[in-house]
């Protein structure tokens, strides 16, 4: 075996929908594996707020683009002499096939180690694909193209009925169908063939079962699968979209080994070395099956069957990569037996994707056969009642289980089971609320009886406890609520009534305890118990008599998760809270995790000293503080969820780390907080507090117009809006529903044309240790998250930053903060005001510690643990800078207006570095997939404002011999300034030339489309142009100073001027 | 759903898990062990390997697909099981699905037991009962329902195989059968039917004879030494019948207690493993290789390696624990594997060893 000496490991780049933090973990682990062989390592990842870029990771880490390019440049400088491709998920894949296929490794001597290109290339390509499988009798879901009835018929006859016609080349599926039978299939052709030449037939897989199973082969050809799953939702939505339980319930012995021997059969034909996923659709009324497909590389699924079973797939996959066998990797759970064998589960794992469609404005809530998620939480148990409720409060969207929450569901249930939408499952159990069969739900649904059969059950148990009182529950029902996952919330509503909450649900955590009705600790062991393990991963349950572990551990501390990923919050808290862990690891504590979101690295068990993969309810937290009695909780690193959790654990005698919860409370109560304020002499923007329209109204006028409005109390995804005047304030109170006393609504003066300034700070008992400030790029208005940072930064004026250290120095002392906080601001002519003050840290604490190089949440934990190492850092006369680009998924969302707005939308963020603050922020752009456009720019430069904002912009594109065109407005602007461009019609005029032909046939390279106000209902014409440049993968900008920065970038550089340098290069 | 029979399963260690009855409402007794199996509790609980025992089940949700017709194929075996009538003596499970969903289910696993008085206990925490069994090994034990006690049996003292062996031999005959179809004699010591079915689906014909059957006057061209209950070194007839067979130089193949016969008959020992393997995930190494398979295991008992006679040679071994999991005479036809190459319930991968051991048929 020739061991490799230098490897290229491409990452996957910023997070977006259909590819997110699992390649985080994938990355990860490949690189531990490397390191531990003594392998030297370069890493290609963008995404900076990574667990896999940071320090020791890799020994050369390239905040870069990953397209050939790129990787190109870093292979003549690194000169590696092999390269991994499937850890970065189909990022890294398509680079790599595109490497090889341009000669580019071959040129440079790389070996692919793994599964190989020719191997890639007959999974991803379908027609290979199929030649693959039908060269071994597996059957495989496949279409043929017919273009006359009779052959279609023929087609039909062979695949057998029911069968789909698709009509080719039609948008939406438009005039397709399924027919039973001849006669239907003739009728559906006829018509079908009336408006197109060629129609696609194919067996209709719908309802049938979706499963999938992880393979592991290694060059020995030894071939496991190390966990099967099966969708609750059948065949027709996506994996990434349905829930998925691990193992299969509803196979028999036979199907489950029949299906495994195919996986085993198709993986050994194929050549796969290492790790891959195979699905199929699987007939729920035979053992009929076919194989929808292959992925040669760690994928989504494989990040969950590792999580659910223990098995470290990534770490594995890279072991065999390099040439090991599975016989002679250990299992490192057990420590005792080896990696060649397959998990035995003696629970059940679910995971629920996590949607936050609600941002997104004209988007479509149907989930279906593509990906809309953006995230998921996994819930272990040993019941499928118990993971279901887990899981569902995990999402985070205001539900404490499937029952007992107050959503709204203004559904039509039929419609609902039969077109899902992202809660569905929430409608089967309204359903079987409304007495509907199981049979007819099943008929709807075609969610198999099973799983309706154990939702009816918890309905059961719901029914059977509003019968009683607290006083009078009996015993055994209040355990096999318990059991089934219902939390104290929801008993005590049923018990109690919707009122006082926090005292009721005390209440029946006091009866169960006083019951001996409490969970235990179990282990995750991936073998059933049947050797002894010494693992630390662990869940807690309801149906068990024993815990598996004991609690003699004085010194551990808690550091609490950050959930399931969404949009506003994602990987940069797993970063935190892994660094968090790391910081107690070297001041000798043990550390406990808890956090329930497979795709993160923190849930790697090997990361902390115990890992709870659990909810982070008050509930289930105050469970596991219990049993531990640790020395303290960390609640500020995974985000707004634990901090959330501080006042309610504090007020349980459990002890909060850091900044005092009652000093949290101050922060994040908008009264206090305010209070504090008027008393430092801090300005900050008008606000008030509207229980009525009236008053509403009344403020906005006396403030003046636009304002911006934040409900108090937001169902599942916020509805923040801008008011320009009092017709848009009245439409957005209506929308936001539930505005009274109860759930007042929160005015704030918005203030346009300001700067927004951001500091990220550790302090130690009221006194700023370190600090970092950064600039947007766009003016106030566009979500902090959603804006293009600079650090250190280069616009903003001195006394600008001094203002703002002042400020953050007052507050730091004001409120006795230790640890991590954020503060943003803004700025117009040095006048500065508060706008956010979060004491935790933020989306921007790796950002900010990866460009100034020192650790903030190393540092932030050492002061939380009393350890104040008394340095000073230095984080803003740097010599280079660094710029962070969000990533949007517009192109994930059907119909989802591209635009910028007060909500957050995008759903991942790369940061590159440079020597100025053009190279920084072009290779930025770049690395979230813009190009710098060839020839071609469409502009339409909004109001009149904006207008002349980008004048100068617009004469530098001019003179770089772009050709321009414009929309009518803009045309006339530009030409009474006397730059010349081609008018083209708006998509409304149905004229040619129009703007959409131009985008559909790929004439422009760039769109240049700013919005003309920030929240109104958009013009339809702005909108479809904005829409088609995403649909059609053409760069789109759309806010004005992000245009200038831009132009000005691509006016001085071009891309070979774009330095390929190492992390530690730039010093 | 609060009217659930309370029932406990009592361990001869004296400890205790209170749970519910789901099944018979019978107490018994046995040798309490359990399985890590995920599917296939249908042809765990018909295999004979497991009479006498209470069997527990590792997985927690039980039930969940029913339990498949009494159909029989046309050689008059049971379609969906692996021999006749259920043998274990109880079964013991975590969360039970009286609901089942699935196209061929016909009734509720409860149902099934009920049918043939075998009593089953639901609201067990089996992985800590799956732990004292590991930490202390394979305990008597027993289900007591109703609080009607009864005595604690030990089924090791006892010649189970005599039990679940027929009474006299039959035939099986393959679809294809002709003047050249070979014949093997198949030594039921409680032979599992999906051993039948692999050698009939490779046209070979199987003459079933009971476990102390002397069969040299059949025709036959080698035998297969089946899986069973209990402990080997009990089955002296059949050891004597093998011992013959090997100085004929009959091929021989063995199965499970198969294996330990054959070695014994080899002149090697056994021994009594301290909680067996039962599971469909124990990974095996082929001597002298890389190759490993994932097999199907349900035994107590194993043969030493290191009491093998010069001319014997481990064939396949557990990577997990380094115990035998197969024989094979350095240049004779003789061989036998631990695990069960007929799987059912579990993963089919070493199924090829029908076809080599059919190769090696004179």
């Amino acid at each position: 075996m020739k061991k490799p000496k230098k490897v290229l490991v491409l990452g996957s780049g910023s997070l977006k929908i259909g590819e997110a933090g699992e390649f985080d973990y994938s990355g990860s682990q490949a690189l531990k594996c490397l390191r531990e062989h003594g392998i030297t390592t370069v890493l290609v990842n963008p995404n900076i707020a990574t667990n896999q870029t940071s320090k020791g990771m890799a020994d050369k880490i390239y905040f870069l683009p990953i397209t050939t390019y790129f990787v190109e440049k870093v292979i003549k400088k690194e000169h590696p002499d092999s390269i991994m491709l499937a850890f970065g998920g189909q990022t890294a894949l398509n680079c790599g096939v595109e490497l090889h296929d341009k000669g580019i490794l071959k040129k440079h001597n790389i070996e692919v180690l793994g599964t190989q290109v020719q191997v890639i290339k007959d999974t991803e390509d379908r027609h290979l694909f199929v030649k693959k499988l039908e060269e071994i009798d597996v059957k495989v879901a496949k279409s043929k193209a017919v273009s006359n009835i009779d052959e279609g018929i023929k087609v039909a006859k062979e695949i057998k009925f029911p069968v789909m016609a698709r009509i080719a080349y039609a948008l939406g599926g438009r005039g397709s169908g399924i027919a039973n039978n001849e006669k239907e299939l003739k009728e559906l052709l006829a018509k079908g063939f009336s408006y197109s030449n060629q129609i696609l037939i194919e067996r209709f897989l719908g309802g049938w079962k979706e499963i999938e199973y992880e393979v592991v082969r290694d060059k020995y050809d030894n071939c496991i699968t190390v966990c099967n799953m099966e969708n609750f939702d059948p065949m027709g939505i996506h994996t990434g979209e349905s829930i998925v339980v691990a193992p299969s319930q509803t196979l028999t012995n036979s199907e489950y080994h029949k299906l495994r021997e195919i996986a085993i059969r198709v993986i050994r034909h194929l050549g796969i070395v290492g790790e891959c996923n195979i699905q199929y659709a699987f007939d729920p009324h035979s053992e009929d099956y076919r194989v929808i497909e292959v992925n040669a590389r760690l994928s989504r699924s494989s990040a969950l069957a590792s999580k659910a079973t223990g098995y470290p797939l990534a770490f594995i996959a890279a072991k065999l990569a390099l040439g090991y066998s599975l016989t002679e990797i250990d299992n490192s759970i057990t420590k005792t037996t080896k990696a060649c064998f397959e998990p035995a589960l003696d629970y059940i794992v679910i995971k629920i994707p996590r949607w936050d469609l609600e941002k997104f404005r004209k988007v479509s809530f149907q989930i279906g056969s593509e990906m809309k998620s953006v995230g998921e939480v996994m819930a272990i148990g040993r019941k499928f009642e118990e993971v279901l409720q887990k899981a569902l409060r995990m999402l985070g969207i205001g539900l404490h289980g499937l029952v007992c929450h107050t959503l709204k569901l203004d559904m039509d249930i039929d419609y609902e089971l039969k077109n899902p939408t992202d809660k569905r499952v929430l409608a089967v159990a309204e359903a079987i609320k409304k007495n509907y069969s199981i049979e007819k739900i099943y008929s709807l649904s075609k969610i198999d009886k099973w799983f309706l059969y154990k939702i009816k059950n918890i309905i059961d148990t719901e029914n059977e406890i509003k019968k009683y009182k607290i006083t009078s529950i009996p015993k055994e029902l209040l355990r096999l609520a318990k059991q089934q996952g219902f939390s104290d919330f929801q008993i005590a509503r049923l018990l109690f009534g919707n009122k006082n909450y926090e005292s009721n649900l005390l209440k029946v955590r006091q009866l169960r305890k006083e019951q001996d009705i409490v969970p235990y600790t179990k282990q995750i062991d991936t073998l059933a118990a049947e050797y002894p393990a010494k693992t630390n991963y662990l869940y807690l349950t309801y149906n068990g008599s024993r815990d598996d572990v004991i609690f003699d551990n004085k010194n551990a501390v808690i550091v609490l998760g950050s959930g399931a990923y969404r949009i506003g919050s994602s990987v940069e808290f797993d970063w935190c809270c892994v660094n968090s862990v790391f910081a107690l690891k070297n001041l000798n504590y043990n550390t406990i995790m808890i956090n329930y979101n497979p795709e993160t690295v923190s849930t790697d068990y090997d990361i902390c000293d115990r890992l709870y993969f659990e909810e982070m309810t008050f509930e289930r937290v105050l469970d596991i503080y219990e049993k531990e009695n640790p020395q303290g909780i960390i609640i500020s690193m995974g985000g707004q969820i634990p901090n959330n959790l501080a006042m309610r654990l504090h007020n349980q005698q459990a002890k909060v780390l850091g900044t005092s919860p009652l000093n949290i409370d101050n922060a994040e109560n908008r009264h206090k907080f305010s209070k504090l304020c008027d008393k430092l002499g801090i300005d900050q923007p008008q606000w008030a507090e509207s229980s009525t329209i009236d008053s509403a109204k009344e403020f906005a006028n006396r403030v003046k117009y636009p304002v911006l409005i934040r409900p108090s109390y937001v169902l599942s995804g916020a509805a923040m809006a801008v008011a320009f005047d009092d017709e848009d304030l009245n439409r957005y109170l209506k929308k936001a529903a539930d505005v009274s006393k109860e759930h007042p609504v929160v005015i704030t003066k918005f203030i346009t044309g300001a700067k927004e300034i951001e500091i990220d700070a550790v302090s130690f008992n009221g006194e700023i240790s370190i600090y970092a400030i950064s600039e947007h790029v766009e003016n106030a208005g566009v979500h902090s998250g959603d804006a293009t940072m600079v650090l250190p930064p280069q616009f903003t004026y001195i006394e600008t930053i001094r203002k703002i250290k002042e400020i953050a120095k007052k507050i730091s002392s004001a409120l006795s903060i230790t640890g991590p906080f954020n503060m943003q601001f803004i700025a117009k002519s040095n006048e500065i005001k508060v706008i956010e003050c979060n004491l935790r840290s933020s989306r921007s604490f790796p950002f900010a510690s990866k460009v100034t190089k020192h650790n903030f949440i190393d540092i932030a934990t050492k002061s939380m643990m009393g350890v104040n190492e008394d340095k000073k850092y230095n984080t803003l006369d740097l010599d280079y800078v660094g710029v962070k680009a969000p990533q949007f998924s517009f192109s994930r969302l059907h119909g989802a207006d591209p635009v910028l707005g007060v909500e957050m939308a995008s759903t991942g963020e790369v940061a590159c570095l440079g020597n100025n603050i053009d190279e920084a922020f072009l290779k930025s752009l770049l690395a979230v997939g813009f190009k710098i456009p060839d020839k071609n720019i469409l502009l339409s430069t909004g109001p009149i404002k904006s207008k002349a904002y980008l004048l100068e912009s617009m004469k530098i594109l001019k003179s770089m011999n772009f050709n321009l065109y414009a929309t009518k407005g803009t045309f006339d602007f530009l030409k009474n300034n006397g730059i010349e461009t081609k008018t083209l019609h708006w998509p409304s005029e149905k004229k040619e030339p129009s703007i959409l032909t131009y985008l559909k046939e790929k004439k422009i390279d760039l769109v240049i489309n700013i919005p003309k106000s920030f929240e109104d209902e958009e013009l339809e014409n702005d909108y479809l142009i904005r829409r088609r440049a995403v649909d059609f993968n053409i760069p789109l900008l759309t806010n004005p100073q992000n245009t200038k920065l831009f132009i000005e970038s691509i006016s001085k550089l071009k891309i070979e001027d774009l330095e390929i340098k190492e992390w530690e290069g730039y010093d | 759903m609060l009217l659930k029979k309370n029932a406990k399963l009592v361990l001869e260690d004296g400890s205790i898990f209170y749970g519910h009855s789901f099944a018979s409402d019978i107490s018994v007794s046995g040798e309490v062990v359990f399985s890590t199996g995920m599917v296939g509790y249908p042809e765990s609980l018909t295999d004979p390997s497991y009479k006498g025992q209470i069997l527990c089940l590792t997985y927690p949700l039980i039930g969940n697909y029913g339990i498949p017709s009494n159909d029989t194929d046309n050689h008059g075996l049971l379609k969906n099981f692996e021999s006749d009538k259920i043998h274990i003596q109880g079964l013991v499970i975590s969360d039970y699905s009286s609901d089942y969903s699935h196209w061929n289910a016909k009734k509720s696993l409860g149902e099934w037991l009920k049918e043939h008085n075998i009593p089953g206990i639901f609201d067990i925490d089996t992985r800590e009962l799956t732990k004292k069994l590991r930490e202390k090994g394979t305990m008597l034990g027993k289900i007591v329902i109703n609080d009607e006690d009864v005595k604690l049996y030990d089924p090791n003292k006892i010649d189970l195989v005599k039990e679940v062996s027929i009474n006299k031999p039959c035939k099986y005959t393959c679809k294809n059968n002709n003047a050249d179809t070979k014949n093997i004699i198949l030594i039921d010591c409680g032979a599992k039917y999906n051993i039948i079915r692999c050698f009939l689906k490779r046209n070979v014909n199987v003459i079933r004879v009971p476990y102390d059957y002397d069969f040299f006057n059949e025709k036959f061209d080698g035998i297969l030494i089946s899986n069973g209950p209990g402990n080997p070194k009990m089955c002296k007839k059949t050891i004597e019948n093998i011992k013959k067979a090997i100085k004929q130089e009959i091929p021989v193949m063995g199965i499970c207690l198969g294996n330990q016969l054959l070695a014994l008959a080899a002149g090697a020992d056994t021994y009594k493993l301290k909680y067996g393997h039962r599971s469909q995930n124990q990974p095996c190494l082929m001597q002298g290789t890389k190759r490993c398979f994932i097999t199907t295991q349900n035994h107590g008992f194993a043969v030493k390696t290191n009491s093998l006679q010069e001319d014997w040679e481990p064939w396949f071994t557990n990577i997990n624990d380094n115990t035998n999991e197969g024989i094979k005479h350095k240049t004779k036809p003789f061989m036998s594997v631990q695990f069960h190459p007929e799987a059912a319930a579990g993963p089919v991968d070493t199924e090829f060893l029908f076809d080599e051991f059919i190769e090696k048929l004179k």
